[in-house]
This record gives C-alpha cells, sequence and structure tokens, in this order.
C-alpha cells in the first residue's frame, strides 16, 4: 500500500469534506431524527409530541399486521434471493461455457448485461401489466385468471416474479465474472480427478465461487427488503389493504398514509437495526473468508 | 503403466489452426518421453490431447490397448501435472491428493494409506493441513506431484511442471522427477521448452516443430546426430555453430570470406556446416586437417568453462567456441581452430536436413 504524506493537516479533512457532509446530512442526520420521532407520539397535524418512551416498538411488535408483514417479507426476501441467485448461478454456469476462449463474446455479453437491469425492471412490471401485460394472457390460456393488485396470492407472485427477473442480471454478471475468474487448468485438474460433471461443479466450482456467492447473498437480502420498494408500489396500485406489503413498504404506509409517524418510525429504527446486523456480519464474515490467489 | 500410440495426430483449432500435424510414436512401457520445442510448436497441444482435454481432430491415440479418442480424461487412467500446479485452493493438502480417489470410490483407509505414503515420498507430511496459498512454489509443486502419484496412473504427463521455479529448485526438482519416475516406473510423457531439462530427464526426445516431429531419439543421439538444422540449433547450449559453405578447389569454404577449409565429404556445391562449440579446438599453428582462422570478438566466462566469439575475416559470420575457463584470450587476437572430420555435420542448404548419417 502506497502511503501519501500531505504537507498540511488540514487537506485530509478538506478532501473528505464533500462525502462526510452528504452522509452526515442524508444519513446520519435522518437517521438520529428517525431514532428520536421512535421515542415520541407526533400529533397528526403536527401541534406538538408526546414522549411515550418505548410504546411505539411495543404497540408495532405486538401488532398482528405487523407479523403478517413481517411475515411476508422473509418468505419473499428468501423467495426472491434463493430464486435470483439460483437462476443467475445456472445462466452463469451456462454461459461460462461458451465464454471460455471467446473474449469477443464476453465483453458483448458483459455490456448488454450491464446496461440489462433498469430496463429489465421496467419490462418485468409490464410483462404483469393488467391491461397489456403478456403474462396475463398466458397464464390466462392454463385458466389462471391474474388478479393483481386484487388478489393477495397473485399479487405476491407477480411481486416475487418482478423482483427476482429484475436482481437476475446483476447477480448473473458478478457470478460469471466469478466462473471466469476460476483458474481453467483447476477445472481441468478436477476433469481429470472427477467424471461426474455434477460432482465436480459441487466439490469444485461452487465453492470456490463461494466468496462472490456470499457477497451476492447480502446484496440480495438487501435488495429484497429495500430496493424492491418501486416494484411494490406500483403492483399494489394503492390499494395495500388485501395486498402483500414488505416492512419497507409498511414504513411509508404508517407514516406517511396513515400519519403514525412515531411507529413508522420506530419501524424504521427496526430496519436499521436489521441493516446494521447484517453488515456486521458480511464485514465479519467477509474477513474470514479466504480470497483465493 | 501401459504403452501410448499416437497414429497419424492431428489437431486442428477453430478450423484454421494446424497446431499438430500428423504426430505418430510409439512410447514403450515405463519410457520417459520429453516433448521439447519453441513456444508454439505444438507440445502442449498434443499432451493435452493425450490426456482428453483437447478433442483429438484426426488420427489415434491408445493408451495400453484401448483406444482413448471419445474417453473421458477421468477414465484414462492417467495423472497430469500443470505448469501452474492447479491445485485446488480451497482444499487442504490431504484432501487435494485424495481427491482424485475419493471420486474414484476408494476405500477411506487405502485412500489414507496412500496419501501417507506420498507425502512422505515427497516430504510434505508437515504440510497436510494446510491450504494451497500457505506453501512456497516448490512446496506446491511437491503436492502438484503427490496428486499425480496417488492416483498410481498408468501414465504421467507434465506440463512445464517446473518452468515457475527458480533456477536451483529447478534443477532439485529435475533430479528429484527423473529418480520418482525411475522407481515408479510409470510411463511419462514431459513437456518442456528447456533444452537442457529435455537432455537430462528423456530416455527419448521428441523435438517438435510447428507440430511436427522433427527428430525422435535418445538425448545423446539427437545431440550427435541432429537430423536438422532446427534440431542442431534448439539442442545444446551455446547452440551448434552453422556456417554457409560452398565448394572450393578440392574441399569447402566459407560462401562470404576466408578463413575455414574443411573437406567436402558428401560432394556438396553448396550446405550449411555445423560445428559444436566444444568440438573447435584453439591451437598453435594451422593444422594440416579442417581448420579456420578467426578473430576474437568477446571472451565470455560462465565458470566452470567459457565461450569465446569469434568471427571470420572479411565480415564472415560469428561463431562460438567453448574454451576452459582458464583460457585467456584478447579481443582481437587471431586464433588457429583444428577441427575433427567427424565432428563436421552437413544440413542441406534449402530443407535444412541432415546430409549423410
Ligand atoms: N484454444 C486454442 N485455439 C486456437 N489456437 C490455439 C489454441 N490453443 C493453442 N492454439 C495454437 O496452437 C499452437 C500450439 O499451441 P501449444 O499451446 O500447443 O504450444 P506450446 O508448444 O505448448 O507452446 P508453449 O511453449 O508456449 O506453451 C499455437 O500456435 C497456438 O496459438
Ligand atoms: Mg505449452
Amino acid at each position: 500500500m502506497k502511503k501519501v504524506l500531505f504537507q498540511s493537516r488540514l487537506v485530509p479533512y478538506l478532501l473528505l469534506f464533500p462525502q462526510l457532509s452528504i452522509v452526515i446530512v442524508f444519513f446520519l442526520w435522518p437517521a438520529a431524527e428517525a431514532v428520536r420521532a421512535s421515542f415520541y407520539l407526533e400529533d397528526p397535524f403536527g401541534f406538538g409530541s408526546t414522549f411515550v418512551g418505548f410504546d411505539n416498538f411495543v404497540d408495532t411488535v405486538t401488532s398482528t399486521d405487523y407479523g403478517r408483514v413481517a411475515r411476508f417479507t422473509a418468505v419473499f426476501t428468501s423467495l426472491v434471493t434463493f430464486l435470483s441467485l439460483g437462476l443467475a448461478l445456472l445462466l452463469a454456469v451456462k454461459a461460462d461455457k461458451v465464454l471460455r476462449g471467446s473474449s469477443t463474446y464476453k465483453t458483448l455479453l458483459m455490456w448488454v448485461y450491464a446496461v440489462a437491469p433498469p430496463v429489465a425492471g421496467l419490462i418485468g412490471v409490464l410483462l404483469f401489466d393488467q391491461h397489456v401485460g403478456p403474462i396475463v394472457d398466458f397464464v390466462a390460456i392454463f385458466g389462471w385468471n391474474l388478479n393483481i393488485g386484487v388478489d393477495y396470492y397473485d399479487t405476491a407472485f407477480a411481486m416475487t416474479v418482478t423482483a427476482v427477473w429484475k436482481q437476475v442480471p446483476v447477480n448473473f454478471i458478478f457470478f460469471l465474472s466469478g466462473l471466469q475468474g476460476i483458474s481453467k487448468s483447476v477445472q481441468e485438474a478436477a476433469s481429470i480427478d472427477c467424471r461426474s460433471g455434477f460432482r465436480r461443479f459441487w466439490t469444485v466450482t461452487f465453492p470456490l465461487l463461494a466468496p462472490t456467492g456470499f457477497f451476492l447473498l447480502i446484496i440480495n437480502i438487501t435488495y429484497a427488503f429495500f430496493d424492491t420498494f418501486g416494484i411494490v408500489d406500483i403492483l399494489v396500485k394503492n390499494e395495500p389493504g388485501n395486498n402483500p406489503v414488505t416492512l419497507v413498504y409498511k414504513v411509508y404506509l404508517d407514516g406517511f398514509r396513515g400519519n403514525d409517524l412515531g411507529g413508522s418510525s420506530a419501524q424504521s429504527v427496526i430496519l436499521m437495526a436489521l441493516v446494521f446486523i447484517l453488515t456486521v456480519i458480511q464485514f465479519r464474515l467477509i474477513e474470514r473468508r479466504v480470497h483465493y490467489n | 503403466m501401459a504403452t501410448i500410440t499416437l497414429d497419424q495426430v492431428r489437431k486442428v483449432y477453430g478450423g484454421v489452426v494446424e497446431a499438430v500435424k500428423g504426430v505418430s510414436v510409439d512410447i514403450a512401457d515405463g519410457e520417459f518421453i520429453v516433448l521439447v520445442g519453441p513456444s508454439g510448436c505444438g507440445k502442449s497441444t498434443l499432451l493435452r490431447m493425450i490426456a482428453g482435454l483437447e478433442d483429438i481432430t484426426t488420427g489415434e491415440i491408445k493408451i495400453g490397448d484401448r483406444v482413448v479418442n471419445n474417453v473421458d480424461p477421468a477414465d484414462r487412467d492417467i495423472a497430469m501435472v500443470f505448469q501452474n500446479y492447479a491445485l485446488y485452493p480451497h482444499m487442504s493438502v490431504y484432501n487435494n491428493l485424495a481427491y482424485g480417489l475419493k471420486n474414484r470410490g476408494m476405500a477411506k483407509d487405502e485412500i489414507d494409506r496412500r496419501v501417507k505414503e506420498a507425502a512422505r515420498i515427497l516430504e510434505i507430511g508437515d504440510y497436510l493441513d494446510r491450504k494451497p496459498r500457505a506453501l512456497s512454489g516448490g512446496q506446491r509443486q511437491r503436492v502438484a506431484m503427490g496428486r499425480a502419484i496417488v492416483r498410481e496412473p498408468a501414465a504421467f504427463l507434465f506440463d512445464e511442471p517446473l518452468s515457475n521455479l527458480d533456477a536451483k529448485l529447478r534443477v532439485q526438482m529435475r533430479v528429484e522427477i527423473k529418480r520418482l519416475q525411475r522407481s515408479l516406473g510409470t510411463t511419462s510423457v514431459y513437456v518442456t521448452h528447456d533444452q537442457l531439462e529435455a537432455m537430462t530427464l528423456a530416455d527419448r526426445l521428441i523435438v517438435l516443430n510447428g507440430g511436427n516431429i522433427e527428430q525422435i531419439g535418445a538425448p545423446i543421439d539427437v545431440y550427435d546426430k541432429p537430423a536438422s538444422t532446427f534440431v542442431a540449433g534448439f539442442i545444446g547450449s551455446p547452440a551448434m555453430n552453422l556456417l554457409p559453405v560452398k565448394a572450393v578447389d578440392g574441399g569447402l569454404g566459407l560462401e562470404t570470406g576466408s578463413g575455414l577449409s574443411v573437406p567436402n565429404l558428401h560432394g556438396q556445391d553448396k550446405c550449411l556446416l555445423g560445428v559444436r562449440p566444444e568440438h573447435l579446438e584453439v591451437v598453435d599453428q594451422l593444422p594440416n586437417g579442417p581448420h579456420a582462422q578467426v578473430t576474437v570478438n568477446v571472451l565470455e566466462p560462465v565458470g566452470a568453462e567459457s565461450y569465446l566469439y569469434a568471427s571470420f575475416e572479411n565480415g564472415g559470420p560469428e561463431i562460438v567456441i567453448r574454451v576452459s575457463s582458464h583460457a585467456v584470450h584478447k579481443p582481437g587476437e587471431k586464433l588457429f581452430l583444428g577441427i575433427k572430420p567427424e565432428n563436421l555435420h552437413f544440413f542441406e542448404s534449402q530443407s535444412g536436413k541432415r546430409i549423410g548419417d
């Protein structure tokens, strides 16, 4: 590592200032505000607030609605993470077979997939559009009358598929570059040592991909938890009552629709704690993880 | 243990690059064969075809009595040692060695016995629990060897296994590989571009050039009677001196310049004359037999001996002479060189093929 010495002791702080101010203004301050608000009962019309201690947290955690949403979020997150990782890995393994040795292909494919995710998200939503969405028409052939935004399970289905659809390309890129990073001769040595390609995958390729996979696991959990807000918002169509929503969406619902700022702040503090735990796990494990070669 | 038979083996990459152009050779049981040649001559390709890592475009490869063209690498009963060792980074040394055995469904105690035995032979017993990244280059090399020998395969295939080691370790491992191969008696094919490694290891050398076999033979035979100027230039260091010569009154002289006189043993008008650096002898007076007259350019001491670079008069070619390390010669000094007739090699000017035997 190269060490740079600054003449003035002020320069480093000056250089860090823009980044630090963004962190303070957009992250630390709102977070602190949320923590403060979670201990108060806010008057819906803005006329003052009363300190209520942990009441907001107790109310939140004990409400049946919260339990229901938390359960859905857990199922949704697991499904989205598992499916988008699994599908991406499958596709990446296939692509890796084709790509070995031909770098033109690789660059092209990387390009396509680098621009894909936002577009894919948009298309995903369009595919499930109640009026023009081809998937709705397609499943209708089999007698499944998809009622997105009306039927709880239909909406959950659409939500999961769209979220997976949007995340697969990102995972694909990471898995593919992870696979390409595995030395060709290690793969060849394995093909001499083990006949079954399936077994080879699970005993050599997969473990070598584990650091990538673990990194993606955290990314995907975070994604399913937080970044699916837009998808949820579009699919529930302002009818959150009988539709599935995630915990993050519920924060928004309770805070801005229900005007329960205290309860919503308590929920976001719980989520913050969750993110914190996730981050700690990630750093702990990444530190211990092997960096091959 | 088995023989390996190659019959007109060809490899064409992507329909255009002909990397191996019809190679036939019979490798005997227990023989140590070294494939040697410059970069890009198709050595690795040929080895990888034997291993099954590369499809065979045409021709036939047999290991033992079995044609293996369409046999999976894992079923060919071969073990390969790669240049970068290709150890499994996530497995301990023990598991690196055991992996191939486990996949073949071998009993646990037999695996353990073989791994321990290999570890003992290669002196890697102390590292069995370590991951490859915690080993030095030389230790990794040993593990790679260990992975090959625990399998007790019909043949070992080596693709430049020593080229990532430093010079000293390379010599040490070279000796060890030879000793190991002798004691196990396993048929081996070894790829290298290092002619010294080739000479020291091989029972028989195969010199490859541009996908073709230039010469097959015992190292000393290849050295003594190179089949072409290519082999003459490739095997031996410093390389054999090759001088363009033409017929002049009763013998052969340099095409350009003077100062060389050798008998025209094969009645050629024009050909290439080959003389190894050690076969040029500095003498006091102009001898009667084959001789040369040169002017010293540089003396290059390498320790045990010195190399003398000298050129003929009138802009003739430069030659190398191997002299004793104690020889003292100054640049500009004129020298007489004597050559024994039996140490002269003649090659066709055009094809570079050896003339006579
Ligand atoms: N996958 C491939 N596709 C196309 N051409 C290839 C491929 N692999 C090798 N070649 C070509 O085949 C020829 C022989 O390659 P090979 O790797 O066998 O050479 P080598 O003798 O082992 O050289 P080196 O000493 O550099 O390892 C080269 O011209 C190389 O460019
Ligand atoms: Mg090679």
